[in-house]
């Protein structure tokens, strides 16, 4: 290990520890968490490394407390993460949205299990990716990552921090069971080779600092506490000084900022994989541990000579509306595998419009898709 | 309250005509007038707290608020020092991050009752038991002001309002006492009429290290004093004044509100432990070196 925390060096690591040592290397120094399985070795492995790097670990009393402590933190001037599962998912969409109306940048890791409720504590589910769009009460956009092995458990992980950094915003890392407990090779690159994005801070003394005017890229300049810029922060609809205004110019104001510094760096957040889709007829659109099930049954297809490719969300939201839209121009269908009952498939219908069928293998979790099934969807695809 | 400025400041410093009170300057003039009923009790403990702030000596710069929401939670926007309003109940785990994150922070919660006890009950008794370094005012008035006065958990038993039409129907908590027996190491209580003793109190609790607490008894003329027949602000400072009874040191335990029994004042709890932070570091230089 270095002076940055960064464990530089080849490992045989658990998904869940490579997502801990990729928050550590992005420059995270706080973790606050309930113990929940399947996430609970991410909350171990904190509690162990941040003592030893300068950081805080405290288990809170429930996660309504782990999310908003996280928010402190980050106002506090300290890069700060928590990681749970559905049940505590759950609880932490109220201060989701209070992070998301304050622009607070933080990292909230789901590790999702079979649902819904208590559900499947310790088997993998997919059961949370429209929670994770739309869990928290009122409009927003939200950035969620998805990884599909330790590897990128890591990667995402540092690639949360700098999008909540550069945007201000939560961003979630929404990876299951499967991907968290998988233990697999993961290299740790040296501290210069990994890219940190920094807090943007503000360039005005403290009596000219309005904390809520933006840039031009709409992403307003932070202070933290602390650093007598005295500012205002509230969970009520707020004008550029950061006081309430209730006022339905001020909501419109401020939501839209909110939705369009999103949605406008679309380009720049969403990050795809994709393998044989120029000459595509089918196309598998799959995330986190699904991309891999994908993976043999694709390659089964097209021995038998059907041309089929994969599409592999890495960011799920904001959605790759314009990518689907464009397949679905030329490609005959989609094949969706999910660990839920219809929840990405609906997004890819609706981008889809009707041009090219979805079909959606549907799983309710407990174990990952059996690969025969992804196979017959894809024949199916390709009739 | 003039006379007690003019005790307060040093005659030399009082402008005889003064272009603005003298604790604007800790205040969010650009916000006022505030939201607070005629007769409300919020008010006058906040300025209890500003000048205990400004005895302190503390670098404002470095000095927080955090508030929850309801009445009280609108505190947070008025003070002119870094402050954060936050979701309902949740201001004390708020508080603690920011206070864990950076150490030279003062961190201090100013909620109310309903938000403090109720919704926020368990992060009240989990950051005393951690013995967080923070100073939590908790205004008590006995109800719910925010959404017009409904029941809580501090309503004493038999007391009417807009969700009790015929009296509540439980027992209230007693707040000192589970902030004591929850690990806070200073638990004070006052009325909003007892304004000296209630300023040196909070001026202490900030000059403890861990999680000291003081609740504030408080006028709530327009909802709860009207159904409980203390109709106007007066009515309820008169019935602090004559049923308000001082008693430092006394156990906790004994401090119970009735609902036209005498209230308990004083400080009750005043010890020192180690810190959330001590420990941490304690046990970082032992173990991890």
């Amino acid at each position: 290990m270095n002076g940055d925390g960064v464990l530089t060096g080849e490992f045989f690591m658990m998904g869940d520890v490579a997502c801990a040592e990729g928050a550590i290397s992005a420059g995270c120094r706080f973790f606050g968490g309930y113990p929940i399985t399947p996430a609970t070795e991410i909350a171990e492995r904190m509690s162990e490394r941040m003592p030893r790097v300068g950081g805080t670990y405290i288990q809170m009393e429930d996660e309504l407390a782990s999310m908003i402590v996280v928010l402190g933190a980050s106002w506090g001037g300290v890069k700060a993460m928590t990681a749970t599962s559905g049940p505590g998912f759950s609880l932490m969409m109220e201060n989701l949205g209070l992070g998301i109306m304050t622009e607070t940048p933080c990292v909230l890791v789901n590790v999702q299990r079979g649902d819904p409720s208590t559900g499947l504590p310790t088997l993998v589910g997919q059961g949370d990716m429209m929670q994770a769009r739309w869990g928290s009460h009122g409009h927003y956009e939200i950035i969620a990552l998805s990884p599909s092995s330790p590897q990128e458990l890591f990667d995402l992980t540092i690639r949360a921090f700098n999008l909540s950094e550069k945007y201000r915003t939560p961003v979630l890392v929404m990876t299951d069971a499967e991907v968290g407990h998988m233990t697999e090779k993961v290299v740790i690159p040296p501290p210069e080779e990994i890219e940190i994005v920094p807090r943007r801070k503000p360039t005005v003394p403290p009596h000219e600092y309005l904390p809520y005017r933006a840039d031009d890229d709409l992403v307003p300049p932070m202070a933290n506490a602390g650093e007598g810029y005295r500012f205002h922060v509230t969970g009520l609809t707020h004008d550029e000084r950061g006081y309430p205004v209730m006022d339905a110019e001020a909501q419109e104001r401020l939501i839209s900022r909110l939705v369009e510094k999103i949605r406008r760096n679309k380009d720049d957040i969403i990050q795809l994989e994709e393998d044989g889709l120029e000459d595509a007829e089918v196309v598998v659109c799959s995330y986190g541990i699904s991309a891999r099930t994908a993976l043999w049954p694709v390659e089964l297809a097209r021995k038998e000579g059907i041309k089929v490719g994969n599409l592999r969300l890495i960011t799920v939201w904001p959605f790759p509306e314009e990518r689907i839209r464009r397949l679905a121009r030329k490609v005959k269908a989609f094949v969706v595998p999910e660990l839920n009952y219809g929840q990405i498939v609906l997004e890819v219908e609706r981008c889809a419009a009707g041009q090219a069928e979805v079909i959606l293998v549907r799983h309710a979790g407990g174990d990952i898709h059996d690969p025969q099934k992804v196979l017959e969807a894809i024949r199916r695809a390709a009739r | 309250m003039s006379n007690e400025q003019a005790v307060n400041l040093k005659p030399e410093t009082l402008d005889p005509k003064p272009e603005s009170h003298p604790m604007n300057y800790l205040l969010r003039e650009d916000r006022l007038p505030h939201i607070w009923c005629p007769g409300c009790g919020i008010g006058v403990a906040l300025s209890c707290f500003l000048k205990a702030l400004q005895k302190s000596g503390l670098d404002l710069d470095k000095v927080a608020v955090v508030s929850g929401i309801g009445c009280t939670g609108r505190v947070a926007g008025y003070v002119k020092l870094d402050s954060f309003h936050t979701t309902h109940g949740r201001a004390i785990p708020f508080a603690t991050g920011l206070k864990l994150a950076n150490p030279e922070l003062k961190v201090v919660v100013f909620s109310g009752d309903g938000d403090l006890i109720a919704i926020g009950g368990n992060h009240l008794i989990h950051a005393a038991r951690r013995n967080v370094d923070m100073t939590v005012i908790c205004i008590n008035n006995f109800n719910y002001g925010m959404t017009g006065g409904q029941v809580g958990p501090t309503t004493p038993t038999g007391a009417i309002t807009s969700t009790s039409p015929y009296g509540c129907f439980e027992h209230p908590f007693n707040i000192p006492y589970l902030a004591a027996a929850s690990g806070a190491v200073y638990v004070a209580r006052w009325t909003a009429l007892h304004v000296r003793r209630l300023e040196k109190s909070i001026l202490e609790a900030l000059g403890k290290r861990g999680f000291s607490f003081v609740e504030v008894i408080s006028p709530c003329p327009t909802l709860y004093g009207r159904w409980n027949k203390q109709r106007t602000g007066l009515d309820q400072m008169q019935y602090y004044h004559d049923r308000g009874v001082i008693k430092h040191g006394i156990d906790p335990k004994e401090v119970d509100i009735g609902l036209h029994g005498e209230i308990i004042e004083g400080v009750f709890v005043d010890i020192e432990k180690p810190t959330f932070l001590d420990f941490y570091s304690r046990a970082l230089a032992e173990s991890v070196g």
